[in-house]
């Protein structure tokens, strides 16, 4: 058995009378790309957002690389967050700063006696691994959606975390650009070992990406386990009918 | 009848309800601007960056509107004091008027609707658009980044364009004086100088120190604090001006009081 780099705990969420997670149980293991599924507004992003401090529960624990997030101290709970990489839903690009400066945000502020050659190298190492060197000195306006995904993911890599937190990665791409984004999440996960959660509610992605699915379902998780086991054989009405309704194209 | 008094009593108390906790959430944010700016890292190159964009951003509006109120106040002016034969005064007049008053408060009030909404609404959509939660996961302090290099710079910079305001302002009521009463440059500027006291610059500088601060706090306040959508991000920016507009004239009036207790000493 692997080790579980994060741990939830009877975890719960509410926003004024709306409760999003009721006594949520989760365990994400070492080198795994955990797929969470799920309606919109049915918590997912909050879940993501508790593992690194965004939210704070309002029971219950989230245990990250052995430390309990809502415990930390400011110094701590940055300390954490260097090595938990954030792919936010709109990319989340800094819009006044060029694509450059944008990966060299947290580097400067976290990297200590870097030279600029270093820098400079870091960044276009990362840009190159996604593809997309060429807009180095873009301004993040004139990307495509596709690109800001990249580049947001890129920015997230120049730390090199240990764990990524993908939320909602091919929200409003084409089908196309959803499959180079899927293959890029697949290519991260191997070059720079990391331990992966993708928020999605694309079953296409789900199933390219993850090893092991989670479906959130009225602020639990109900069904976990391989795309086949979770899905192809859903006896939950509300799991099959997420399916049947992403492939029904197919 | 009865029931929609209760109803109005209601609106009412959570109307007071609100205003007080808003006030309390403005306080909070004005001390965690005191705390944090002493708190290293320092973003000097931030802080920079950002007295470019207020500072040389606002130059060619400040000057068109310092130009016009120099001239404008002149024009307006003459009439009353030649009923009296004393257009003569006229640069004593004007000088007092713009460094006194009419240079903060032009600056002041043109820096509130520029740049005072120009933060509400950057800050409001970096919020909407989850910027500041990214930099807040790239363990940088937004906080800091953000307000505290904004606030600064519009803390220094409006004492500056204040001066230059004043400058611009006096050089319109020059051209003015000089056209109409043949009045040359020295003499107009020997008159300027010997009008204004060490107070009136110095209470003119303060204030309009306490001014900048205000845009820039009241601008990234209300950003920091737009509620989600483009709406709020609109409201952000709107709200920003009219805030400082408001806090600037109760400000001056405040400034006006203080001033004038040290001169009677």
């Amino acid at each position: 058995m692997k080790d579980s780099v994060i741990q939830i705990r009877n975890l719960s969420k509410s926003f004024g009378d709306m409760d999003v997670l009721k006594n949520v149980n989760l365990d994400l293991y070492s080198g795994e790309n955990l797929v969470v599924l799920g309606k919109s507004g049915s918590g997912k992003s909050v879940l993501i957002k508790i593992m690194v401090g965004l939210l704070k529960q309002d029971s219950g624990s989230a245990i990250v690389l052995g430390q309990e997030v809502s415990q930390l101290n400011q110094k701590k709970l940055n300390e954490l967050r260097l090595k938990i990489g954030f792919s936010f839903q709109a990319s989340a690009l800094y819009d006044s700063m060029t694509v450059r400066e944008n990966l060299e945000f947290p580097l400067v502020r976290n990297v200590k006696n870097l030279s600029k050659a270093d820098k400079d190298k870091l960044v276009e190492e990362v840009l190159d691994g996604v593809g997309l060197i060429q807009a180095i000195n873009q301004m993040p306006s004139e990307l495509s959606g596709g690109q800001r995904k990249r580049i947001g993911i890129a920015r997230t890599l120049i730390l090199k975390p240990d764990i990524m937190l993908y939320d909602e990665p091919t929200a409003g791409l084409d089908p196309i650009t959803c499959m180079d984004i899927n293959n890029l999440i697949n290519q991260v996960n191997e070059e720079y070992k990391t331990t992966s959660i993708i928020i999605t509610h694309d079953l296409t992605c789900a199933k390219v990406t993850g090893d092991r699915m989670a479906v959130l379902l009225d602020g639990h998780f109900g069904n976990t386990g391989k795309f086949e086991e979770v899905f192809e054989h859903a006896a939950d009405g509300r799991v099959k009918s997420f399916y049947d309704y992403n492939f029904i194209e197919q | 009848m009865a029931e929609n008094l209760k109803g109005n009593d209601k609106v009412f108390s959570r109307r007071i309800d609100n205003f007080f906790i808003g006030l309390e959430r403005a306080f909070q944010f004005v001390k965690k601007f005191f705390i944090e700016v002493w708190i290293p890292p320092y973003e000097f190159k931030e802080v920079i960056r950002q007295c470019y964009r207020i500072g040389y951003n606002s130059l060619p509006l400040i000057s068109l509107t310092g130009f016009i109120v120099g001239i404008v106040f002149t024009n307006q002016s003459r009439p009353s004091l030649s009923e009296f034969g004393a257009t003569s005064w006229l640069p004593s007049l004007i000088s007092i008027a713009v460094v006194r008053a009419m240079g903060p408060l032009v600056t002041a009030l043109i820096a509130a609707g520029k740049v005072g909404s120009s933060i509400g609404a950057e800050i409001g959509s970096m919020k909407v658009t989850e910027q500041i939660d990214a930099m807040e996961v790239s363990a940088t302090n937004p906080f800091k980044f953000l307000v505290v290099t904004r606030v600064l710079a519009s803390t220094f910079m409006i004492p500056i364009l204040v001066l230059y305001t004043d400058f611009v302002a006096l050089m319109g009521a020059f051209l003015n004086v000089n056209v109409n009463e043949m009045v040359s440059i020295s003499t107009f500027f020997v008159q300027v100088f010997d009008s204004i006291s060490f107070l009136d610059i110095s209470s003119s500088m303060i204030k309009s120190l306490v001014f900048g601060f205000t845009i820039g706090m009241v601008g990234c306040y209300k950003g920091y604090n737009s509620t989600k959508g483009t709406e709020g991000v609109g409201k952000a920016a709107n709200s920003a001006v009219v805030m400082a507009m408001f806090l600037i004239f109760i400000e001056e009036l405040l400034s006006l009081q203080i001033t004038n207790f040290f001169r009677q000493i």
